[in-house]
């Protein structure tokens, strides 16, 4: 082990007090702010990652035909993508947020469970590797699209345990961060830190661990079923031995449709985290904010048939998910209004966090209104498996999840790394993305309602012109986003060079405890509880 | 961290990686439920396994029901299995025998169970059959083909919006897992 090194001598107490130092400090650290870096960096490689498999498929849609590759890579493609994207870079790059910013954020000096905390990054990192390393087995990545539907999926190659595993793997991880995340917060808290006193970003986040806790499971379960019946002679899901496939569909869904909401609602935390310090106004409504996203939360643990409107279900059924589905409206609605009240009469500027934040609200209500009318069980028959979901999900994933996580960065870099990023490239980077974006999903509502399915590698020649806008505006954004790593390789290493202050936006210390901290924040922050908490977010 | 707060939060842990391994055991008890509540509620077009004994209805010869038959291999197995018609015109409480025709393509002995799937699937639970070649799995010689008679009624109670049955039927090859 190499020597410890003191940083802030005020410490009295007796373990570490700075990092270990070269590679041994990333594999074996326990500090939150390590393990957020890790995360983060993480996350960062996966969406590159990720990205690169969506260029495949956007250069192969990019006319009709077959050009690059082979159909079954190109669906191979469409499922590691998503894989990539929902368990390897969106998800942990809010946990990444979580473990940099809970502790700073409630004045805990470091996550509960520290030692775990270590383990589930690293679990993460193995599941993903395992799940990479399906593309280069005999018979390929799965292909059977991130819902992994038997019988379809039981025809991979010898990839399927291993796919499998990984997500047994992640799973576990995701399970032992969120358990950290509710312990950290519910035991953690500084004096007078109280639930309704936290910011938004550590209630979302609770609520998320909860969901976690609650469906990762269940998704091993289901996941569980597919490796016996495959090698087990089992039938779950086979029909022959009095199984059947739809179950499978019910059991995905009920872990699918809260996954969805594990992804959205630390969005929604960081959204109403950033846009209050940039209308320098109060959150608007925080209680109702709270409310609404425990509303959320249970209402996406009776809504999951609505992925499944087809499958044949009787009309009551049909009509019970139709509205409860309707229903998550209303908190959501609640949730943009008061978005747009808080910006009401604000005096606002726009950095590049509030412009993601805002393009956030504005292109994830759009999503939103599209997930209505998918709601609607006789239109969803036209909807379903047609690129006007695959529209419908991009609008409330990429505009929304991934410009609020690049929100967070923008927001938080100069907190984590002491200097400022480059606010005319961030700006420039803000608008490729917002335009790009929409180029590259709009068009997409366009082919689905015309009738394109989704997940193919060839398409009627009538979709041509729209496949052609939307892979254009596919390359542009995944170029701009190159502008992103530059800035965050930039700020890391000096940034403008401009001293940052310890608030670093103007009156952000009454907005969240973290802006009481120096800039950059040093290695251990509130050892002892801060005695000021700030209530400017409630 | 004082000794107070570790073990709060170990408690803490514990507790809810029970939830976890709890929730773990839930996903399993959906495979039950579900085949309960498709049961209870007659979803899903799920049908007797077993032959039903023949019953006397009376005979409703105002009212005629289309019945189709659909019939399909899973993962291609080797096999060819059709149906002597692709419907019936038929009358509510009138038994009728429709013959079904299957055959081993493969020079093994082939064992397959064919899958039975009523639609839509609430007019599943008017559909008896006495006599079916779904009821058991069935064992091909090398090469043999064989006609296999399906002996059905529908029964007279089946509400009236219901025009059009369709019953289709899957053959699985069972072989290797013998």
């Amino acid at each position: 082990m190499s020597a410890v090194i003191a940083e802030h001598d005020h410490h009295d107490d007796d373990h570490a007090h700075g990092p270990e130092k070269g590679l041994l400090r990333w594999i074996v650290t326990t500090n939150h702010k390590d393990i957020g870096t890790l995360y983060l960096v993480f996350a960062l490689t996966m969406f590159f990652v990720g990205g690169a498999m969506a260029m495949v498929i956007r250069a192969e849609l990019f006319e009709p035909g077959l050009q690059f590759v082979e159909p079954q890579f190109f669906n191979s493609m469409t499922t590691m993508h998503a894989l990539v994207m929902v368990f390897g870079a969106v998800m942990p790059g809010f946990v990444g947020l979580a473990n940099w910013m809970i502790p700073m954020m409630i004045g805990a000096p470091d996550m509960a469970l520290p030692r775990m905390n270590n383990m589930s990054f690293w679990m993460l990192v193995a599941g993903v590797l395992l799940l990479a390393s399906t593309l280069f087995m005999e018979g390929g990545a799965p292909a059977s699209g991130w819902t992994l539907y038997p019988p379809l999926v039981l025809q991979t190659g010898k990839a399927l345990p291993f796919a499998i595993f990984s997500v047994h793997l992640l799973g576990i991880s995701s399970i032992m961060g969120a358990i950290n995340i509710i312990a950290t917060i519910f035991n953690m808290r500084a004096p007078g830190m109280t639930l309704m006193k936290m910011p938004l970003f550590v209630w979302t986040w609770l609520i998320t661990a909860f969901l976690l806790i609650a469906v990762m499971p269940v998704f091993a379960g289901a996941v569980t079923m597919l490796l016996t019946d495959k090698f087990f002679e089992t039938s779950f899901f086979n029909a022959a031995g009095g199984g059947d496939p739809v179950l499978y569909q019910h059991i995905f869904w009920f872990f699918g449709h809260p996954e969805v909401y594990i992804m959205i609602l630390p969005t929604f935390g960081v959204a109403s985290t950033i846009i209050p310090v940039f209308a320098r106004k109060p959150l608007f409504g925080y209680s109702s904010m709270v409310y609404a996203t425990a509303s959320i939360a249970f209402l996406s643990f009776i809504v999951w048939a609505h992925h499944m409107f087809t499958v044949g279900m009787p009309i009551a059924g049909e009509l019970y998910f139709m509205y409860a589905t309707m229903l998550i409206a209303i908190p959501t609605g609640v949730k943009v209004f008061n978005w747009t009240a808080t910006m009401w009469k604000g005096s606002m500027t726009f950095e590049t966090p509030m412009l993601f934040s805002i393009a956030f609200v504005v292109l994830f209500t759009l999503g939103g209104f599209t997930g209505l009318m998918m709601s609607i069980a006789p239109s969803d028959f036209q909807y379903h498996d047609t690129y006007f979901i695959v529209a419908h999900f991009h609008y409330t994933l990429v505009p929304a999840s991934v410009f609020i996580l690049m929100a967070a960065g923008y927001y938080w870099l100069p907190k984590w790394t002491g200097h400022m990023y480059n606010e005319k490239i961030g700006q420039l980077h803000f608008w490729l993305s917002a335009v790009s974006v929409n180029i590259l999903f709009f068009p997409q509502h366009f082919l689905g309602l015309a009738g394109m399915p989704r997940r193919i590698p060839d398409y009627a020649v009538q979709f041509a012109d729209w496949n052609m806008i939307s892979s254009i505006g596919g390359f542009i954004f995944g170029a701009s986003q190159l502008l992103f790593l530059y800035i965050v390789i930039d700020t890391v290493r000096g940034g403008t060079g401009e001293k940052v202050s310890d608030e670093v936006w103007e009156d952000a210390h009454k907005h969240g405890l973290e802006w009481t901290l120096p800039s950059p924040a040093p290695y251990h922050t509130f050892t002892t509880p801060p005695t000021v908490i700030p209530t400017e977010h409630i | 961290m004082n000794n107070d707060i570790k073990q709060k939060n170990i408690k803490l842990l514990r507790t809810l990686l029970l939830v976890a391994v709890a929730m773990f055991g839930f996903g399993f008890a959906l495979v039950p439920l579900y085949d309960v509540l498709c049961e209870i509620t007659g979803l899903n077009g799920k049908v007797e396994g077993s032959a039903v004994k023949e019953v006397v209805y009376t005979v409703d010869k105002d009212r005629e029901i289309t019945v189709e038959f659909m019939t399909s291999l899973n993962e291609s197995a080797p096999m060819v299995f059709r149906s002597e018609m692709k419907k019936i015109k038929v009358h509510p409480g009138e038994y009728y025998t429709v013959n079904f025709y299957a055959e081993n393509l493969t020079d093994k002995i082939m064992v397959a169970q064919a899958i039975p799937s009523i639609s839509p699937g609430l007019a599943a639970e008017y559909f008896k059959k006495t006599e079916c070649f779904c009821f058991t799995e069935q064992t091909f010689k090398p090469r043999e083909g064989r006609t296999m008679p399906v002996r059905f009624v529908v029964n007279p109670d089946l509400p009236k919006q219901y025009k059009t049955i369709t019953l289709a039927y899957t053959f699985f090859d069972n072989t290797k897992t013998q």
